[in-house]
């Protein structure tokens, strides 16, 4: 049971919030305080809009413990639309063949049991195929 | 800093050793380095381990080595770096004797991991990852590779076939060595057709997990060369590097920085070029590594590593020999003992101890030790004299 660890998460887990460099204007997942490009402070807070492209994508057959119940389950590497990458599970993909480039979008979903039926269940961000505007083709 | 050279080495077969516990693992491999290099009492210790806490429920791991070898009183630490440890507790060595504050170490890298189921073992592999960002979305160090193998097999165009040479070669030099885990040649065929860890890793591409440990006596170098014997092998370059802990965070998850940033070190440090170096023993937990270690080390051009072991380049008598006693592959791979592995199984080549697998002449070595997806990289360069 770590529920302090996964309550000091809730924004990033629920909301995609990072953080927008003042000095440089790039957009950092997860929010480390300092931008990763100009080394400056950065603690403006940003949410993210959801949205993003697959970069790669690898479906698990063999789970660590907590997630075998689920197994095969697909997980991705998202090339989020204003820039950084985030590893997260895909969802919702009914018969449709995952492939990169694939447009897709954040939703909330449950992570995993953590521990016995006393432990806590903990709820992130998984992604979702997304339907690609005309306007946008 | 003053010249290192190697005066023992020893290691346990890699394997589920069902009998032996974490220490005696421990005990095996340094008596057996002890023993080859006719030292009692080594100034100070290092042992490099990843799981013990998670598996044997055990830390504190230099201090318990002093105390079991018998070695009570002198300096002694655990040394971690995931899978990364192995090398990182040689370099420890390797500073304390350079320094000069240290007349000889005692080296050890020791794992064990069969005392734990395998998923247990995943989640505890895991843990070189980012618990909040990578581990939380049940993404396993096996699915890791796999995310980088996928985007390169498409960004460069192979097939994962293509990416067979590495795991056959592997088995092949296995074969002749007795402490490898695995003693089984592969085919094209049986590699195509193996079971599916994490798409497109099959068990083929991956390296068998185990307990084992290696371990190593450094001296300094001007104390070996009165002595008779065998062929004098000496440290001539060492060096670590890390990169963003998360493959998500690297702005290139293609390119290992840190194995590019460590082998130019390690090079410069030694003056050779990868033209020189007569064996590579390198990181190849999955096949896709072995393709971005050659990458970074010079030896193939961005996204063609695997065109060197289509072309038999990786093999023995190739350009460059890599895995010559099974590497992870076949060898196994004990995580935090596996660095040391490495650098002993180096050593038996430079003294021309390998048989069958002999790379003939070799005179410089290099290996290369990695921690998670690529976050710590160790390259050191060995050199007979
Ligand atoms: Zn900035």
């Amino acid at each position: 049971m770590e529920i302090s660890r996964h309550w000091r998460l809730k924004q990033q887990r629920y909301a995609l919030v990072g953080e927008v460099c003042p000095h440089c204007d790039v957009k950092i997942f997860p929010p480390r305080d300092v931008c990763p490009v100009c080394g400056g402070e950065a603690k403006t807070t940003f949410a993210f809009s959801g949205k993003g492209e697959v970069f790669s994508y690898t479906t698990i057959y063999e789970a660590p413990t907590g997630y075998d119940q689920t197994v095969p389950y697909t997980i991705a590497l998202v090339k989020l639309d204003e820039g950084p990458m985030i590893t997260a599970q895909l969802t919702d993909l009914g018969e449709q063949p995952v492939e990169i480039g694939m447009p897709v979008e954040m939703v909330t979903r449950k992570l995993r049991n953590d521990g016995d039926e006393r432990g806590v269940i903990v709820y992130g961000y998984k992604f979702r195929p997304a339907w690609k505007m005309p306007s946008q083709a | 800093m003053r010249q290192v050279a190697v005066l023992g080495i020893g290691q346990t077969k890699v394997d589920e050793h069902w009998d032996k516990a974490l220490k005696e693992l421990v005990l095996e491999a340094a008596f057996a380095a002890l023993q080859e290099a006719g030292i009692d009492r080594p100034d100070t210790l290092y042992v490099g381990n990843m799981l013990s806490p998670i598996v044997s429920g055990q830390n504190h791991l230099g201090t318990l080595a002093a105390d079991w070898l018998g070695l009570r009183g002198i300096e002694a630490a655990k040394v971690e770096a995931a899978c990364g440890s192995g090398a990182a507790a040689f370099r420890a060595g390797l500073m304390a004797v350079a320094s000069g504050e240290a007349d000889s170490a005692l080296v050890i890298g020791a794992e064990k991991m069969s005392d734990r189921a395998g998923h247990d073992v995943t989640a505890a592999l895991a843990t070189a990852a980012d618990a909040d960002y990578e581990v939380d979305q049940g993404v396993s160090f096996v699915g890791l590779n796999a995310l980088v193998m996928r985007r390169y097999m498409h960004e460069y165009g192979w097939k994962h076939v293509d990416f067979a040479p590495f795991s056959i070669n592997a088995h092949a030099n296995a074969l002749h060595n007795p402490f490898a885990r695995l003693h089984e040649a592969i085919t094209l065929e049986k590699f195509e057709k193996s079971s599916m860890v994490a798409t497109p890793i099959n068990l083929l591409d991956a390296s068998p997990t185990g307990d084992g440990a290696a371990a190593m006596i450094l001296v300094p170098a001007e104390r070996v060369y009165s002595l008779p014997g065998r062929r004098k092998i000496i440290v001539a370059g060492s060096a670590s590097a890390t990169d963003r802990l998360a493959i998500h965070s690297r702005s290139d998850p293609l390119w290992l920085t840190a194995a590019y940033a460590s082998a130019q070190k390690a090079y410069q440090m030694a003056g050779i070029s990868p033209a020189e170096v007569d064996v590579f023993e390198l990181h190849d937990a999955f096949s896709i590594m072995t393709a971005l270690s050659l990458e970074a080390c010079g030896f193939a051009e961005r996204g063609q590593g695997p065109r060197l072991g289509l072309e038999g380049a990786t093999a023995i008598g190739g350009k460059i020999p890599v895995c010559t006693r099974g590497g992870l592959k076949a060898r196994g791979h004990p995580v935090g003992a596996t660095g040391m592995y490495q650098l002993v199984e180096v050593v038996q080549q430079l003294r021309g101890e390998c048989g069958k697998t002999q790379v003939e002449g070799a005179r410089i070595g290099l290996a290369q030790n990695i921690g998670g997806s690529g976050a710590t990289i160790l390259t050191h360069v060995l050199q007979a004299v």
